[in-house]
């Protein structure tokens, strides 16, 4: 059974390029449009794995994570920081916020897929 | 599998629109010495979003200005540097260049150099004035690079043995790539090295592997580079690194990964493998920085994945640190991936119901389906009339069943034909929202203090006229500043505020949409009107009303500006207002008082699709007039037409004489009515002449669907379209413009006096 990828962007053009790739290698796709609606969509169903900006209006991408570790059935679904921030201040804040990995924008599709299959198969 | 990025590039581009006017109306608005925090974080997220994308999509231009944008913003909602007023006129001009480089991007359009290295250099200027305070006053591809780890170890000698080129090369503004090519053929090398030679000054090298690395030396972009290799190599295959800024790997790069130069080549290379190859899984809190991705631990890798990693290729010399991760969380990753399973299936069922989600609420389709559709629509509407007049024959009694059906068919397909026709709308904030800006800079440069205000901004228009109001409105409100509203010296002086308001509203009356320019200036100042007037030559006389002295600054070649602005005062321009207005099937009126000023109203169709028409006969045919171009309709008496040498026939209207134009003897139609006596005299007026056509009968008014009759037949000349009335037959609308020109030089000799 096809796995499902909650992917959480502000940007409708990354949010589609993400979809789009992660459908077209055979996975299903969950968008949501801020931390907020990622929270409620990440309530309403389970999730594989949770793909998320960071930097996003009314929750940023930290404060899903954190959220979303908060819940009980999310302390184990791995969870990747999509983005441009790559200092080590950033990956720090991640990995305590409980983020399981980071990948860097701007990133191609062939990239995103290889980490994702690393992640969830 | 390959994904076609290109398909995301419209919705990248819409979106970026969106964020750079949101951004634009944001700066605007904001409060330069106490800004709002809230509309910070809203711009600099624009910004960064932008940048996100345009990384993405490859389109570094953009890249470029919005990361040192992005900076300067991000300082500044950190309160490490205070806003100032140069900062927002320094933040529009980028977002002027930006929505340039978008529209360069999307339609080809030019992408004025100038402009662009103008505001970078503003941007840079302001990075600096914020000295210390901004770690690195980044340089253009260190700009374009936004994520960049650190150098690795194995870099250093690479480094410094760069350095001294690296000095020498910035120097002349140039910068070094190195360019590791694939296995490939002697000649396919040769040939990309003269291609490359165009760009700048190439050193081939041969590594021990027989793989070749160029070293280029060129003021071009990586993405050029690689747009010139695309036509060789795969450009995935390449590894593209820019030696001039050591350790920082050339942002276009497909694989940002170092590639070692010549010197360090041979000690370099097993690391560089490693790296490049996939490794799986980092240890404990170490990332693959040159990945562009890190997974911190503890991690639960899936065990499909970890087969699937092993098998790509070069993936053998990273498995190891893998596997320790892997074996200490086996366990509670099975778990955790068996408990996931179990609440999918709980989910799907939840799935199921729930509501939509918000980014299916709308969708995105193409203009001329919605077009098709308006058409078809127009096509059932005339059916549905053809059926309804068929039915009214009908004896009521023996046919209830079948009329009260009509009747609601009839509902049925009005409310059908409304709902579509709202598809083609669009609110007028997509005009309005471009002119808060241009306020802004014309009353800078007037040195004018103005106020706007926008009233009305979500009422709906057809998207066709939408499109074509923008030229003739900003026209207004360049006028009104400059001329309407008065200098805060002089507005003091009479007794008013200093700040002018402008005021653009937009609201439905009855089937039209009026929008209206208001300004509480000067006023038009009737006297000198009228002396202007009468010096250009226009006939004026005391008598005319005010209404009417106002209409002359629609005049061709009329200018109220004392002095000739840069802004507007040419002359040329109120006619062309007016012009369009009408071509548009609206109508502009002017109400002003002096000393308080000037409100120009347009009243506008809410779609071009219909038309209000007035229904006339000729012999067998029916003929449409656009209603806003009748003035009257009139029979006249023998004692008002008048024969005029070389003029033809005259009718004497209300103090003056109009030409009459026998329609019949314009389209060459048979007729037994050949004096205007015996027939109708309409009067229309475009362009600001006026003339009498001569017709049969008036039939009566009615909306009527514009059909076009170019793309279905041809152009004919004096017909601006057809449309089908209610019996199904055909009538022909009149293009009024057309056929006051050609009344002018087509009178006929035989009409009977």
């Amino acid at each position: 059974m096809a796995k499902t990828i909650l992917a959480v962007d502000d940007s409708g053009s990354l949010r589609q390029m993400v979809s789009f790739s992660l459908q077209a290698a055979g996975y299903n796709v969950v968008q949501a449009v801020d931390g907020q609606d990622g929270l409620n969509k990440a309530k309403e169903k389970t999730v594989d794995l949770v793909l998320t900006d960071q930097n996003m209006p009314i929750m940023d991408g930290l404060t899903l994570i954190k959220n979303l570790r908060g819940l009980g059935s999310y302390q184990k679904v791995p969870i990747l920081m999509l983005t441009t921030e790559s200092s080590d201040e950033m990956k720090a804040k991640g990995k305590a916020a409980g983020a399981n990995g980071w990948l860097v924008k701007p990133f191609d599709p062939k990239r995103l897929i290889e980490v994702v299959q690393k992640v969830i198969g | 599998m390959p994904i076609d990025m290109s398909q995301f590039y419209e919705v990248f581009f819409d979106e970026s629109e969106e964020l750079l006017a949101e951004a634009e109306r944001l700066l605007l608005e904001i409060n330069i010495e106490n800004p709002d925090i809230e509309e910070l974080n809203a711009i600099f997220r624009a910004a960064h979003s932008i940048k996100g994308g345009a990384a993405t999509f490859g389109m570094m231009n953009m890249t470029e200005i919005t990361h040192v944008l992005e900076n300067l913003l991000d300082k500044i909602r950190k309160h490490e540097l205070a806003l100032t007023s140069e900062h927002v006129d320094a933040f529009l001009a980028a977002k002027d260049v930006l929505k340039m480089m978008v529209d360069g991007h999307r339609l080809g359009s030019d992408v004025d150099a100038k402009m662009v290295a103008d505001v970078k250099m503003q941007l840079s200027a302001l990075s600096e004035k914020s000295g210390a305070s901004l770690s690195k006053p980044a340089p253009a591809t260190a700009a374009s690079a936004p994520v960049v780890g650190p150098p690795p170890a194995v870099e250093a000698p690479a480094a410094i043995a760069a350095a001294p080129v690296e000095v020498q090369a910035a120097a002349d503004g140039l910068k070094r790539f190195d360019i590791e090519l694939p296995e490939t053929s002697e000649k396919d090398v040769a040939n990309l090295q003269e291609e490359l030679g165009l760009l700048g000054e190439v050193v081939s090298a041969k590594r021990a592997d027989g793989r070749y690395v160029f070293t280029l030396t060129t003021d071009s972009t990586p993405a050029d580079i690689i747009s010139i290799c695309s036509f060789v190599f795969d450009p995935d295959s390449l590894v593209i690194r820019d030696a001039s800024t050591p350790g920082i790997p050339a942002p276009e790069a497909p694989a940002p990964t170092p590639t070692p130069t010549p010197e360090t080549e041979s000690q370099s290379r097993v690391e560089i493998h490693e790296e490049v190859g996939y490794g799986l899984f980092s240890l404990p809190g170490k990332e693959n920085e040159e990945e562009g991705y890190g997974l911190f631990a503890p991690f639960t890798p899936h065990p499909d994945a970890i087969e699937a990693g092993a098998a790509a290729p070069g993936d053998s010399t990273t498995a190891e640190p893998v596997t320790p991760a892997v074996t200490e969380n086996a366990n509670p990753g099975t778990n955790a991936i068996l408990e996931n399973q179990e609440k999918k299936n709980l989910g799907r069922r939840e799935t199921d119901k729930a509501p939509a989600s918000a980014e299916t609420t709308s969708i995105r389709v193409g203009i001329e389906k919605v077009d098709q559709l308006i058409n078809l629509v127009g096509e059932l509407v005339i059916t549905q009339a053809m059926i309804e007049q068929r039915s009214s024959t009908l004896d009521p009694v023996h046919h209830e069943k079948l009329i009260n059906s009509i009747g609601l068919l009839t509902r049925n397909t009005h409310d059908l034909q409304e709902s579509v026709m709202s598809i083609r709308m669009m609110p007028m904030d997509f005009v309005f929202s471009r002119f808060p800006r241009m306020v802004r800079d014309l009353a800078g440069k007037l040195n004018k203090k103005v106020e706007f205000v926008t009233l009305g901004a979500t009422t709906e228009l057809d998207k066709g006229l939408i499109e074509r109001i923008v030229d003739p409105l900003t026209h207004l409100v360049r006028n009104s500043v400059d001329h309407g509203i008065e200098t805060p010296e002089n507005r003091r002086a009479a007794g008013k505020d200093e700040v002018g308001k402008l005021t653009l509203s937009a609201a439905h009356k009855g089937g039209s949409i009026v929008i209206e320019v208001t300004d509480d200036g000067a006023g038009l100042n009737r006297e000198k009107l009228l002396a202007k007037a009468q010096k250009n030559g226009l006939p004026v006389s005391e008598n005319m009303t005010d209404s009417e002295v106002h209409q002359l600054i629609f005049a061709p070649g009329f200018s109220m500006a004392e002095i000739v602005t840069d802004v507007s005062g040419r002359g040329v321009g109120m006619d062309v207002v007016k012009r369009n207005i009408t071509s548009m099937g609206g109508m502009v009126e002017i109400r002003s008082a002096l000393g308080y000023g000037t409100t120009i109203s347009i009243s506008l169709p809410l779609t071009l699709a219909i038309l209000d028409g007035m229904s006339v006969s000729l012999g067998q045919n029916i003929y449409v007039i656009p209603l806003n171009l009748i003035v009257e309709t009139m029979q006249p008496k023998m004692e008002d037409i008048k024969t005029v040498t070389n003029e033809g026939l005259m009718v004497h209207v209300r103090g003056e004489y109009l030409p009459i134009i026998p329609l019949y003897a314009l389209f060459k139609q048979d007729t037994e009515i050949t004096h205007p006596t015996e027939g109708v005299l309409i009067i229309i007026e475009a362009e600001g002449k006026k003339a009498a056509l001569f017709v049969d009968t008036l039939v009566g008014q009615q909306q009527v669907v514009i059909k076009s009759l170019e793309t279905n037949f041809k152009k004919i000349q004096g017909v601006s379209g057809a449309t089908i009335m209610g019996d199904g037959s055909v009538a022909l609308i009149l293009d009024v413009p057309a056929i006051i020109k050609m009344g002018q030089h087509n009178q006929p000799q035989g009409v009977h006096q």
